[in-house]
């Protein structure tokens, strides 16, 4: 006899209707790499229509009518949301596309002497913004913004009643739309240096590249303001926040990588291994790539100001092309979104984030946040653990009445969402921030008894 | 020292843990229901898809290794208190120095006709719910009998797989013998807005096959004959007891034990549902079937058994549920009906979505009454524990509240119904800053010691 469920309830046909919508806007793309669209705003714009109709409409049919509350019937069941076909399906898809987009933009369309396919369906829109062709990049943060705006759409709809849950979401949507997207675009088409204002070294692992520096410093007051922002949010702006509110107010409330996650990526959250083991390998793992991208960054500004890129064995244009692809386009893209579908939305952040890895270092030692627990209340049931994309295992924590202090907590507010007891609260406090969980003294027998 | 604990559940992993933590004892852990600890109150989550059969064990395999808590699985079903020996089914002969009896609950059965046919089921142990799993196939309706936590959680896991329930609960309103009438009154409305068929002051009598010995319909008290292929009874549980029969060991309902859990024979304990208080402590039962106890026990246990007496104490009452959306938290005392020399105050949201109750007399606080709402337990207990009279802990009310971040604050609406009663206006001396929680609780160490 089995445990799994053998029948459940199958999608209606309004939900089948607007997932025909939403794929009919996907399949205008995909036509459109053959270039048989002719150059149109329409087309693009009955496309991202169709996506959005789709989009929009199946949350409507799903949580319309849905009371408040928590419902993730079936999720650990359905094939796309549990490693199924369908979900091997979209994981190659996403992987698939990023190789194309990253590696091959020309198989895209993308051409210096105009663009055909896929890129030039978005010419007429990048036209407008800032009159220019479109560029792959282009095209990759339109749908980047669209995706984070629909799916957002859909979490708020999905955690209604939960005013955390919207308002954090409403944020991460703005600073994408706007950070993210807007103000960059629209500063190149003034002929500014554009940048992405929120987004810092060493997440923004180039900040320190010859040509970045370069670029800040030779454009005016502008660029120079652009300078000191990115070092201020660096150093004082981020430590700052991170003290009072732990690293979530940049990891799920603000950071374009977290506010994927937290919306398409919302689906695929329960996918994060829980495990001990899960846990040994992601710190080894996030914190090499944090110490990669500082020898990388100290290298690079060793060039920078004496001209030289050999330093011993070391060459600083070899170590930054090297981080560039492997983590920057290979693990942040290909692996980070591809694998949405195999081992939640957060493989980037938990596994491969340096930015994670030294606010998660603040956190740990020197924040207010922590997730506490609610006395006694706990009945280890392990939605907790199941639903956080950190894969955490909070259960752990929980059922043994402490309270939560750890380094990869992205402050999502997702387990205190589940809990079916009220036992988990995401709260800054400040008596005991150093006789908390780093400085408490240990178990003589170890943490895992 | 070899220990053997009879029951892997919450009331005998706990005690092993807790051992384990203390001491080098040879420690193990018998039970025929499954191979590893697994959370009971989880097993709706399974049948709703929402967490894997995995998901729902608190600990991974190595724990058990690591620890050196040895588990084996297989059926006790001889003691031999004389030698110190149980007897499996297995036909393995294990001898202890003491042995835990932590066997938990049998469901009840209804005493009526056809009670034995194929298509009845209750929900307590795995192999229940793997009953009820394999029975879920081309349902069209489904009875519950019983207006207790498992019924309505039964009704729940249905309604999630869109199976059409009839839900007949005893009696004039869902649970009233445990929450006052307005509180119940909600969960009636719960109840019915999920498009469950309640029926009050119903009773099944009796239970209908076809020649093939499975359910065709069940008769209520009410006269009525509906049609169904699974009847669920969820009548309440005993103590699983029964096989001790035999033996020398005391036993009214369930195993009696003294304040150190010890039974009549030297070095036999019992916790957990199986076992009964013969001095259990004012205003509480001798057998508590719930998650928390069987928890509570377990740590007496082990530090009784470790050589460090501990008499058991429930220490002040708490509980916690949820009825579909609405989640459920008690403290302290809270009676059905009101009794002499108390007072409550309560406030409920005009949508009827959401209730607070607290109980009180001349001299102080006695319970909380939450529904939707959460509250912190230690602050609610250390208000009960310390009389505190109640316009002080009015005033101090947002101490307690435990929602998400930018939940409403209810502590107004509260105060307000205490003036609409008493012409008493109370003012917030607090906010709901962590850091006041912390320095309130700081304070009760203080005291306390």
């Amino acid at each position: 006899m089995s445990l799994t469920p053998t029948v459940y309830p199958s999608l209606t046909i309004g939900h089948k209707i607007f997932s025909i919508i939403g794929c009919s806007g996907l399949l205008i793309g995909l036509i459109s790499f053959t270039g048989s669209f002719p150059e149109s705003n329409l087309t693009l714009i009955l496309s991202l229509l169709l996506i959005s109709t789709g989009v929009i409409g199946y949350s409507i049919i799903q949580y319309q009518r849905q009371s408040p509350g928590i419902q993730n019937n079936f999720v650990r069941v359905k094939t796309i949301t549990s490693r199924g076909t369908t979900a091997w399906f979209l994981a190659l898809t996403l992987m698939g596309f990023y190789i194309l987009l990253y590696f091959f933009p020309q198989s895209l369309g993308l051409a210096e002497s105009g663009n055909t396919g896929f890129i030039a369906l978005f010419d007429p829109f990048s036209e407008w913004i800032k009159n220019k062709p479109a560029s792959q990049w282009f095209v990759y943060g339109t749908l980047y913004t669209l995706a984070i705006l629909l799916f957002g759409i859909k979490f708020i709809l999905k955690y209604k009643g939960n005013k955390y849950q919207q308002i954090r979401t409403v944020s991460v949507m703005f600073f994408q739309l706007c950070f993210a997207f807007l103000i960059p675009e629209v500063l190149e088409r003034l002929n500014q240096p554009s940048m992405d204002l929120k987004n810092m070294w060493p997440l923004n692992y180039y900040f320190f590249f010859d040509w970045n520096l370069d670029k800040l410093l030779q454009s005016g007051t502008l660029g120079l303001f652009m300078l000191g922002w990115s070092i201020a949010l660096m150093l004082v702006i981020s430590p700052v926040l991170t003290y009072f509110f732990g690293k979530r107010w940049y990891c799920s409330w603000v950071c374009g990588c977290g506010g994927l996650a937290e919306t398409a990526g919302d689906p695929f959250r329960h996918l994060a291994d829980p495990s001990l083991k899960a846990w040994k390998i992601e710190r080894w793992m996030v914190h090499s790539v944090l110490v990669f991208v500082v020898l990388m960054t100290l290298l690079v500004l060793y060039t920078y100001f004496t001209g030289n890129s050999h330093i011993l064995f070391l060459n600083s244009y070899a170590l930054r092309e090297g981080y560039g692809f492997f983590i920057g386009a290979i693990f942040s893209g290909v692996i980070g979104v591809g694998f949405y579908p195999l081992l939640g939305p957060r493989v980037w952040c938990r596994f491969g984030c340096p930015m994670a890895a030294i606010l998660g270092l603040q956190q740990r030692y020197f924040s207010r946040f922590r997730i506490t627990t609610n006395g006694g209340q706990c009945i280890s049931c392990g939605n907790c653990s199941t639903y956080c994309e950190m894969g955490i295992d909070v259960r752990h924590y929980a059922q043994r009445g402490q309270n939560i202090v750890r380094a990869s907590c992205v402050g999502c507010g997702i387990c205190a969402a589940v809990c079916p007891r009220g036992v988990l609260k995401l709260e800054n406090g400040s008596v005991d921030l150093f006789e908390r969980a780093p400085f408490a003294p240990k178990s003589p027998k170890g943490d895992f008894n | 020292m070899h220990i053997l604990i009879i029951g892997n559940g919450i009331a005998g992993i706990t005690a092993a843990r807790h051992i384990r933590q203390r001491a080098d004892h040879q420690i193990t852990v018998i039970s025929a229901e499954s191979d590893y600890f697994f959370s009971r109150t989880a097993l709706m989550y399974v049948y709703m898809g929402h967490m894997h059969w995995n998901d729902i064990m608190p600990y991974e395999p190595w724990f058990w290794k690591k620890n050196r808590i040895h588990l084996i699985n297989d059926l006790v079903n001889v003691l031999d208190d004389q030698r110190k020996t149980v007897h499996t089914a297995g036909g393995k002969q294990i001898s202890y120095d003491k042995l835990i009896l932590a066997t938990g609950s049998l469901s009840n059965r209804l005493e009526i006709p056809g009670n034995e046919l194929d298509g009845v089921a209750s929900l307590y142990s795995l192999q229940d719910l793997q009953y009820i799993e394999s029975k879920s196939t081309n349902l069209k309706r489904v009875v519950i009998a019983g207006g207790g936590l498992i019924g309505i959680e039964l009704a729940e896991m249905f309604h999630s797989r869109h199976i059409p329930v009839t839900f007949l609960v005893r009696e004039s309103s869902y649970s009233n013998m445990l929450l006052p009438a307005e509180e119940s009154e909600m969960v009636n409305r719960e109840i019915r807005e999920h498009g469950i068929d309640l029926r009050l002051h119903t009773e099944l009598t009796d239970i209908k096959g076809d020649e093939a010995g499975r359910i065709k319909s069940t008769l209520t008290s009410s006269g009525e004959e509906i049609d169904c292929q699974l009847a669920c009874i969820a009548v309440g549980v005993h103590p699983n007891v029964s096989w001790l029969s035999d033996s020398p060991i005391e036993i009214n309902k369930g195993i009696l034990v003294d304040e150190f859990l010890q039974s009549n024979i030297a070095d036999i304990y019992a916790i957990g549902d199986c076992a009964e208080l013969r001095r259990p402590s004012p205003g509480r039962k001798a057998i508590e079937p719930l998650w928390y106890t069987g928890r509570l026990m377990g740590e007496a246990m082990a530090s009784t058994i470790c050589g460090t007496p501990v008499k058991y104490d429930g220490g002040i009452w708490f509980n916690s549920a949820k009825f579909f959306n609405t989640e459920y938290q008690v403290y302290g005392t809270i009676s059905p009906k009101l009794p002499e020399g108390q007072k409550t105050i309560y406030w409920q949201q005009r949508d009827g979505k959401k209730s607070i109750r607290i109980n009180y007399t001349e001299q102080a606080v006695i319970g909380f009454n939450l529904m939707g709402v959460r509250f912190r337990q230690e602050v609610c207990e250390k208000w009960i524990i310390t009389k505190t009279n109640i316009e002080v802990v009015l005033a101090n009310l947002e101490l307690a509240l435990f929602d998400q971040e930018f939940s409403p604050n209810y502590a107004h609406a509260v105060r307000d119904v205490y003036r609409s009663i008493t012409g008493v206006t109370i003012r917030s001396v607090v906010n709901r800053k962590h850091a006041h929680v912390q320095a309130f609780m700081k304070n009760h160490q203080k005291s306390s010691v």
